[in-house]
């Protein structure tokens, strides 16, 4: 089985605001800690996803993100992505993630939009 | 800066499909200029559905790489899939011809990523889902399983009434006669666990437009006029 980082830190930054840290990898492994760090977001109305520590990333994180997503909507949360390389950025665009997760090149910034 | 770990896994980014390195004779009309769908802009109810068989004997990358290289061999025979030529690897086109009762349809997928233990394909406009599904192998207490994992809605209203009325439960069996036959073909013939989610229940009705693109209305009106 894959092997998966064992937890995301969340950081409240702004009122309404938590950023959640995504270190290493997103893969099937990544479920559990993925859907942890978004509980502990709790109520804040906007969710903004940290890739700048990220290492690696197959189809089945993607698919995370995806339905991390949809349970987003259904709270009435917005989804925000920073720190994203190149790549990274390239692969939300394949995907057409891009166009529900609005992209921002630092951390400030996806907070202060 | 270093190069992320997955970079050759995944395929370049493209805005539309281009249908090269097909197999002679394969029409890639329903293909060719489709942007890319993922579960997000399809229309219908998002579902994630796993299919999973034990495959003994065989380690993950084994599995996997029997099948990239037979793929279409486990498909059900009303469905056929036309591999590329230069084989499953990211950024590749296949192409499908498939029926669903009386509706026959030609559409396709490509390779969104690939590597030793596991691939996934992503549908273009057209195709009856938006979204993708991963094949993929790995070891559970001991056993070597594979998986075909999809996630998906259904690209617009009328493939939706289709998924209601028997297309769910025909795209349940066309996966699990898939996985029954890769076992049996590596000597292990098994039963297969399935087990659905339903992510989503919204239909996106801002989606409703999609249908301009479906496949088994453009196939049909093909036929209609002497395409084949």
């Amino acid at each position: 089985m894959d092997t998966a980082t064992n937890s995301f830190a969340t950081r409240s930054v702004a009122p309404d605001v938590t950023v959640i840290d995504i270190v290493g990898e997103v893969t099937s492994a990544s479920e559990a800690v993925l859907t942890d760090a978004h509980s502990r977001a709790g109520d804040s109305k906007i969710v903004v996803l940290n890739f700048s520590e990220l290492d690696f990333m197959n189809s089945s994180g993607i698919g995370l993100l995806v339905t991390m997503l949809i349970r987003a909507k259904r709270n009435n949360q917005t989804m925000r992505a920073c720190g994203l390389s190149d790549h990274y950025r390239q692969i939300l665009s394949l995907t057409r993630l891009d166009e529900a997760i609005a992209v921002f090149e630092t951390e400030d910034a996806a907070i202060a939009a | 800066m270093t190069e992320p770990r997955d970079k050759e896994h995944w395929a370049a980014h493209v805005e539309h499909l281009a249908a090269e390195g097909l197999p002679e004779g394969v029409r890639s009309d329903t293909v060719a200029g489709r942007r890319l769908m993922s579960p997000l802009q399809g229309f219908g109810q998002m579902w994630q559905k796993t299919y999973r068989i034990p495959v003994p004997g065989h380690t993950p990358e084994e599995v996997i790489a029997t099948w990239k290289a037979e793929y279409g061999r486990f498909w059900p025979t009303y469905n056929k899939f036309y591999a590329p030529i230069a084989g499953i690897k990211p950024g590749e086109v296949g192409l499908i011809k498939g029926a669903s009762g009386p509706v026959r349809l030609s559409t396709g997928v490509m390779v969104l990523y690939a590597d030793d233990v596991s691939f996934t394909y992503m549908t273009p406009q057209g195709h009856p889902f938006a979204g993708w599904i991963t094949f993929s192998a790995d070891e559970e207490d001991g056993v070597t399983h594979a998986q075909a994992s999809a996630l998906i809605r259904a690209n617009d209203p009328l493939y939706e009434l289709g998924f209601m009325f028997g297309g769910n439960r025909q795209e349940d069996r066309m996966w699990q006669h898939t996985l029954r036959s890769l076992a049996e073909y590596l000597g292990a013939p098994c039963e297969v666990a399935t087990t659905k989610i339903k992510v989503d229940r919204k239909r996106q009705w801002r989606q409703f437009g999609n249908i301009r693109h479906n496949s088994a209305i453009r196939t049909m009106l093909r036929r209609g006029t002497g395409g084949k």
